[in-house]
C-alpha cells in the first residue's frame, strides 16, 4: 500500500474520516514553511496539502492567493518546494504528501521532469487545480510511470455521468469541491451537501474528500460522517496571515485549531 | 508554402471538438466551469446555425454596431512613405471605438438565448468593457466589468463610459493590476456564479470555445475587406496587418484569407521599452509554450513557469500569452509577428494624426508602426490593409502626459 492508501485505511479504523490539510508552501517563508508543516504533523492531520505558489491562482479566493503572493515575496522556488518536502521526508515517511498546484508549473520546464523529481522528493500524489481528465493524459502516463497518485476535482456542476469519469481517472483519491466558488471560508456547509455526496458515493469506490469553506469542528464532523475525509484550507492559512512576524504564536494557534477540527473527524 | 498550405486548408476543422489547434488551445479549467464551458459549446453549436439567431447579429452588427465599416485608403500617409499602397478597415469608426462590439454582441445573444441575465467581463483599455457595457444596456442584461486598477487610472475615460451605460466596474488590486489579473478575477467571479452568469471574453484567448466564438464572431472583418478591396482594387491585397494582443482583431482580419498563399499576414505584438524581462509583451520574444488561463500558448515566463510581468503604453496589448489559433498558425510558419516599442508608437501615433486626420487607438498604432517600416519596402503596386482596430480618443490623456502635455 502507498502513504496515501495507509493513510486513508488507518484513519478508517480508528472510526474517523481522513484529515487533509491545506497550507501554501513557503508561507510565509521557507524555514517557517517547515515548522508549519510538523505543527500540522503533531496536531494529527492525516494528508499534508501543499499549495505550490503560482503567480497567477485563478481558482483560489483572496486568503490563499496572499498566501502564494507571501510565498513568492520570499522568493520561494520550485526547488524550494521539494526541500520543503525533503524536510518533511527527514523527519516522518508516513504522512502523505499531496501538492495542490496549476498545471504550468508542472509543464512549464518538461512534465516527466517534474513528475519525476516530485517523486524522488517524496510527494505522493498530484491535484492540478486547472487540469481536467480530458487534458491529462500525458500527465496520467507520466504519473503512472512514477508511481505517483492522482487527485482529481469534482464540483457541484460535476453531472453524475462525468463524476463517474472524472473518479475513474484519479488513482488516490477524488476531491468533491463542495461548492462553486473559489477556495475561502465560509460559515455554513451547502445545504445540499448531504445529497450530493451520496449520489456521488454510487459514482465511485474511490476515496472521496469533501472541501472549501470549511472551518469548523461541528463542520468537519458533518462531512465526516458522508465521506472519507475532510480538507481544510483558508482557516489553517489565516492563522499564518494573522500572526505574520511572530512565529511562535503562528503555531501555537494553528496547533490549537487543528487540533480541534482533528477531533471533529471520530464519527464512531 | 506547401507546407503551410496542409495546415491552413484544415482551418475550418480547427479547433477539434476539444478545443486545440495542433498541440495549442485546449480547456485548461477548475472542473467547476467545465460543464459550463460544455454547455456554452453546444449552445453556440446551435445558434451559429440558426438562421434566427444569424439574423438577429446581423442586424444589431447593422443597426446597433454601424457595420460594414469602410476600407479607407490612406493615400496621403502613403504617398510619405512612398511605398505600398496602404488601406485601413475602419473598425474605429464602430460603435463604442473599436471592433470588440462584434463579438460583445455576438455573446450577448448568446447569453440571452442561454437565458442568463448577468453578465461579466474583463477589461484591459477598456474597449471590450465598454462595448458589452452598452450591449448589456441594450439588451437588458445586468453587467460586471473587472478591470484592473492600473488599467483604470490610464483608462479613466472607458470607466465613465461603462458606469453610465449602468455597468459596475471592479478594480483588480492583485499582481500587476491589468488585464491578467482581471481575467483571474473574471474566472473567479464565474466559478462563483456560474449558474447565471455568462462571461463574455473578451479576446481570441482562454479556454474553448472563446478562442473559436470570438474568432468566428469577428471573422465579418476580413468577409467585408475581401468585398471591399475587389471592388476598390479588382484584386486582393499582398499584405495584412493588425495589432495583436490576445488577438482578436488580427484573426478575425486574417482568417478569411489563410487559404490565400500569396498574401502575407503579419501580427504585431508590444514591444513595451524594448525586449527585456518584464519591459514588454512579444510572446514570441522570449515566451515559451506553456498554460495560462485556459489555454496552451506562447506565454511570458521565468525559468519556474510563475508569468512575467509585461509592460505596454497601450493596456489592451500588455497581456503575457497569445491566442492559440496565432501559436498554432505563428508554427505553421503562416502567420508572421514582430513587434513596435513604445517610442515608435507614440511617433507613429503623430503621424496618423498629421498625415489622416485619424487618431488612432494606442493598440492599433503598433500595427501602424509597422506599417511605418514596411510600407517603403514594398513597391507602389503592391497593396497592404492594415486593422485600424480601434479609435484613440480614450488614449489622448496619456499620450498628452507622455508627450508633456498639460491638458
Amino acid at each position: 500500500m502507498n502513504r496515501i492508501e495507509n493513510a486513508f485505511a488507518k484513519a478508517k479504523s480508528e472510526g474517523r474520516g481522513a484529515f487533509v490539510s491545506y497550507v501554501c508552501a513557503g508561507d510565509p517563508d521557507q524555514e517557517t514553511s517547515l515548522d508549519v508543516c510538523r505543527a500540522l504533523i503533531r496536531s494529527g492531520v492525516d494528508i499534508l496539502e501543499l499549495g505550490v505558489p503560482f503567480s497567477d491562482p485563478l481558482a483560489d479566493g483572496l486568503t490563499n492567493q496572499l498566501a502564494a503572493q507571501r510565498a513568492l515575496e520570499a522568493g520561494t522556488t520550485q526547488e524550494d518546494v521539494f526541500d520543503l518536502v525533503r524536510g518533511i521526508r527527514k523527519e516522518n515517511d508516513e504522512v502523505p504528501i499531496v501538492f495542490y498546484t496549476y498545471y504550468n508549473l508542472m509543464f512549464s520546464n518538461g512534465l516527466e521532469e517534474y513528475i519525476k523529481q516530485a517523486n524522488a522528493a517524496g510527494v505522493d500524489g498530484l491535484l492540478v487545480l486547472d487540469l481536467p481528465p480530458e487534458e491529462a493524459e500525458d500527465h496520467m502516463d507520466a504519473c503512472e510511470k512514477y508511481g505517483m497518485k492522482t487527485v482529481f476535482l469534482l464540483a457541484p456542476t460535476t453531472p453524475p455521468e462525468r463524476a463517474k469519469y472524472i473518479a475513474s481517472h484519479a488513482t488516490g483519491f477524488v476531491y468533491y469541491v463542495s461548492r462553486t466558488g473559489v477556495t475561502g471560508v465560509r460559515s455554513d456547509l451547502a445545504a445540499d451537501l448531504q445529497e450530493k455526496v451520496a449520489l456521488l458515493r454510487t459514482a465511485t469506490d474511490k476515496p472521496l474528500v469533501v472541501g472549501f469553506g470549511v472551518s469548523k469542528p461541528e463542520q468537519v464532523e458533518q462531512i465526516c460522517r458522508l465521506a472519507d475525509g475532510v480538507v481544510v484550507g483558508s482557516a489553517i492559512v489565516n492563522t499564518i496571515k494573522d500572526n505574520l512576524g511572530d512565529k511562535n504564536t503562528t503555531l501555537e494557534k494553528m496547533e490549537t485549531l487543528v487540533s480541534g477540527l482533528v477531533g471533529g473527524t471520530k464519527v464512531s | 508554402m506547401s507546407e503551410n498550405n496542409a495546415g491552413v486548408l484544415d482551418k475550418e476543422n480547427l479547433p477539434d471538438s476539444g478545443g486545440h489547434f495542433g498541440e495549442f488551445g485546449g480547456q485548461y479549467v477548475p472542473e467547476t466551469l467545465m460543464t459550463a464551458l460544455d454547455n456554452l459549446g453546444k449552445e453556440y453549436d446551435i445558434a451559429r446555425k440558426d438562421p434566427e439567431f444569424i439574423k438577429e447579429l446581423k442586424f444589431y452588427l447593422k443597426e446597433f454596431a454601424g457595420r460594414p465599416t469602410g476600407l479607407y485608403h490612406a493615400d496621403r500617409l502613403s504617398e510619405e512613405l512612398g511605398g505600398a499602397k496602404i488601406y485601413f478597415k475602419r473598425e474605429d469608426l464602430l460603435h463604442t471605438g473599436a471592433h470588440k462590439i462584434n463579438n460583445a454582441i455576438g455573446q450577448a445573444l448568446l447569453a440571452k438565448r442561454m437565458g442568463k441575465k448577468r453578465v461579466i467581463a474583463e477589461t484591459g483599455a477598456g474597449q471590450h468593457g465598454v462595448a458589452t457595457a452598452t450591449v448589456c444596456a441594450k439588451l437588458g442584461l445586468d453587467c460586471v466589468v473587472y478591470m484592473g486598477a492600473v488599467d483604470m487610472e490610464r483608462q479613466k475615460l472607458n470607466v465613465f463610459r461603462m458606469r453610465l451605460c449602468g455597468a459596475e466596474v471592479r478594480g483588480v488590486e492583485s499582481g500587476q493590476k491589468t488585464l491578467k489579473d482581471a481575467v483571474n478575477e473574471a474566472m473567479r467571479d464565474w466559478v462563483t456564479n456560474v449558474e447565471d452568469t455568462h462571461y463574455i471574453l473578451g479576446s481570441a484567448l482562454g479556454s474553448h470555445p472563446y478562442p473559436m466564438m470570438v474568432r468566428d464572431f469577428h471573422r465579418v472583418i476580413g468577409q467585408e475587406v475581401r468585398h471591399e478591396i475587389l471592388e476598390k482594387e479588382g484584386r486582393l491585397p499582398d499584405e495584412l496587418v493588425a495589432c495583436v494582443g490576445g488577438g482578436s482583431n488580427a484573426i478575425g482580419l486574417f482568417y478569411e484569407f489563410l487559404e490565400e498563399p500569396d498574401i502575407r499576414m503579419v501580427g504585431v505584438e508590444a514591444g513595451g521599452h524594448g525586449i527585456e524581462i518584464g519591459q514588454h509583451a512579444a510572446r514570441f520574444e522570449g515566451g515559451r509554450l506553456g498554460v495560462l488561463q485556459g489555454c496552451k500558448t506562447y506565454i511570458l515566463q521565468n525559468d519556474d513557469g510563475q508569468i512575467e510581468l509585461t509592460h505596454s503604453v497601450s493596456a489592451g496589448l500588455d497581456y503575457a500569452a497569445i491566442g492559440p489559433e496565432h501559436a498554432y498558425y505563428r508554427d505553421q510558419g503562416r502567420i508572421e509577428f514582430a513587434y513596435a516599442t513604445d517610442a515608435e508608437v507614440m511617433e507613429a501615433f503623430q503621424a496618423l494624426c498629421r498625415t489622416e486626420g485619424i487618431i488612432p487607438a494606442l493598440e492599433s498604432t503598433h500595427a501602424l508602426a509597422y506599417v511605418l517600416k514596411r510600407a517603403p519596402e514594398m513597391r507602389k503596386d503592391q497593396i497592404l490593409v492594415m486593422n485600424l482596430s480601434g479609435r484613440g480618443d480614450k488614449d489622448v490623456n496619456q499620450v498628452a502626459k507622455l508627450l508633456g502635455e498639460d491638458i
